[in-house]
């Protein structure tokens, strides 16, 4: 059996300028953050960023790394509008697809089915038809006589999901209350990373629930042990989102929040930046 | 009735006319956004509306208790909307006489001059479940003769479009309860909350309103209901933040 454990960089090495990728998670939930701040070490840039938006969106969108955004929403949860995802769609720093949350989750189930489209109850008298000239309907064959729109699959070449556990072989386990649509992103992509907040060792699903085992190997091509590694978002049970910090993030001009928090070498110079800002503001 | 000499707050009457929205939904998710919504949607539960299903703002149903009944994570959420069984009430930023909504973005979407949320269910949700609106400041600003981006759809779009589940039962602003009961499916005053005059919401309103001869008050809370809102549901008072006295 293949061992796919790597570290933040071998995984940000298999990136490139221009790749269509999809990042999990669901607004400041379970998003992968360990693996977005390896992106942001490194010289890629040009991204098509495929998102339920969350702080993913806004760190990608400050640094100048997206070409265009596929999202229905970025949000902080706690925080309603992602300021920096903001100032970027202000400034016209990138192209937007904004698509209804339902088209979205059906276009990855198109992606992941191989299908090029799933038909949606959604979109239709909305501007989501007049900002997206490309999209489609199609009429029901049956005697409904329905007309849909007909979402395109949101195929990506790389797909970054966070999960509580994983093994080396890229079976994943989520123990929060939501599984996101993690399963669908890996499946909908080329290949797939995901970090894990503690690799479990062969055997280590033995007493697991088999419906939190969410991801399976097949559709994996690398595991990434990354504690903390969603921070600052949620990755409940295991914690829950940093709010004191999120606000940082939120009120801190971008440039001295990178210089701070982004600028060092590894994720783990990140976590001691985060830890001695908390043990400051005690 | 309540007694006479209670003064009720225009909160109070807010979250009376949220509960309202959900009155003989039947067994349905209630998906209220925002605190007077929630309120609302918990209090129409413990009283007229004992079916109704509530969640706990993650992926657990749970009982009026709280104590979970369900597992709805988001995926299966989208399925409830699908399906119809579920009667959200939504926050606008802007919003037309004919119900079209806008949570996206101010000003051109192509160059926006702010950006807010995104579309988010919007979309989804007006085409397939009934969608009521919650407006905390009844302003011209949100009330607006057309909307920046349509996200939720409206009465004109829909009919356009042929949508067969669409539905917009009431929206509720601060200054009172709105619906969309005229030949041309174009909003009405349908209640005013006591101490709101008409030319106040005319006034508030960025399009003309129709406006019948007697427009009726938004009801009051019965005893209970008053001691569910003050005592149960929100016994800090969140509900002043949201409306002022």
């Amino acid at each position: 059996m293949t061992d796919k454990t790597m570290t933040p960089e071998e995984v940000v090495a298999r990136l490139h300028s221009g790749m269509t990728l999809g990042i999990g998670g669901w607004g400041s939930r379970r998003k992968p953050m360990a693996l977005v701040r390896a992106l942001l070490r490194a010289p890629v840039t040009d991204l098509t960023v495929i998102s339920y938006g969350g702080p993913d969106v806004g760190l990608l969108a400050a640094a100048g790394r997206i070409r265009r955004l596929v999202a229905p929403f970025a949000t902080l949860d706690s925080i309603p509008l992602e300021p920096h995802f903001r100032a970027a769609r202000e400034a016209g720093a990138f192209t937007l697809t904004e698509i209804d949350e339902a088209m979205f989750m059906w276009g990855l189930h198109a992606a992941a089915n191989r299908l090029p489209f799933l038909p949606v109850r959604a979109g239709l008298g909305s501007d989501v038809m007049r900002v997206n000239p490309g999209l489609r309907t199609v009429t029901s064959p049956y005697e409904d006589g329905e007309t849909f729109v007909a979402v395109p699959a949101l195929h990506m070449d790389a797909a970054l999901v966070h999960l509580n556990r994983a093994d080396r072989l890229g079976n994943a386990q989520y123990l929060g209350p939501d599984p996101y649509f993690d399963d669908l992103f890996c499946e909908a992509a080329d290949s797939a990373y995901v970090s894990c907040e503690r690799l479990v060792e062969p055997g280590g699903f033995a007493d697991a629930v088999p419906q939190t085992l969410l991801v399976g190997r097949h559709s994996v091509t690398g595991v990434v042990e990354a504690p903390n590694g969603a921070h600052f978002t949620s990755c409940v049970p295991d914690y829950g989102r940093d709010e004191p910090f999120q606000k940082l993030y939120a009120t801190t001009p971008w440039d001295e929040f990178a210089t701070r928090f982004l600028a060092g070498p590894d994720e783990k110079s990140y976590q001691s930046a985060v830890q001695a800002w908390h043990e400051e503001v005690r | 009735m309540t007694d006479s000499t209670v003064v009720i707050s225009r909160a109070e009457y807010c979250v009376i006319a949220c509960a309202e929205a959900w009155r003989g939904d039947g067994e349905v998710l209630a998906s209220p956004m925002g605190l007077i919504p929630s309120l609302g949607a918990r209090l129409a539960r413990r009283t007229f509306a004992p079916d109704l299903l509530l969640t706990d703002g993650e992926a657990t149903l749970v009982g009026a208790d709280g104590a979970a009944e369900g597992w709805l994570p988001y995926r299966r959420h989208l399925t409830m909307v699908t399906g119809g069984r579920r009667h959200v009430m939504m926050g606008a930023s802007q919003i037309d006489r004919f119900g079209n909504q806008n949570i996206s973005c101010i000003g051109d979407w192509a160059a926006p001059t702010r950006q807010l949320l995104g579309v988010r269910g919007a979309p989804v949700n007006t085409l397939n479940n009934p969608v009521s609106y919650w407006i905390p400041r009844h302003s011209p600003r949100v009330f607006v003769p057309e909307v920046d981006m349509v996200c939720g759809v409206g009465y004109d779009r829909a009919a356009a479009a042929g949508a067969r589940y669409h539905r917009i039962p009431r929206v509720v602003s601060d200054l009172g309860v709105l619906d969309f009961a005229t030949p041309g499916r174009t909003m009405r005053l349908a209640s005013l909350h006591p101490g709101v005059t008409v030319e106040r919401v005319r006034a508030a309103t960025g399009f003309e309103l129709t406006v019948e001869d007697k427009v009726p008050y938004t009801r009051d809370p019965t005893t209970e209901e008053l001691h569910l809102i003050r005592e149960v549901l929100d016994p800090e008072g969140r509900r002043d933040g949201e409306v002022r006295r």
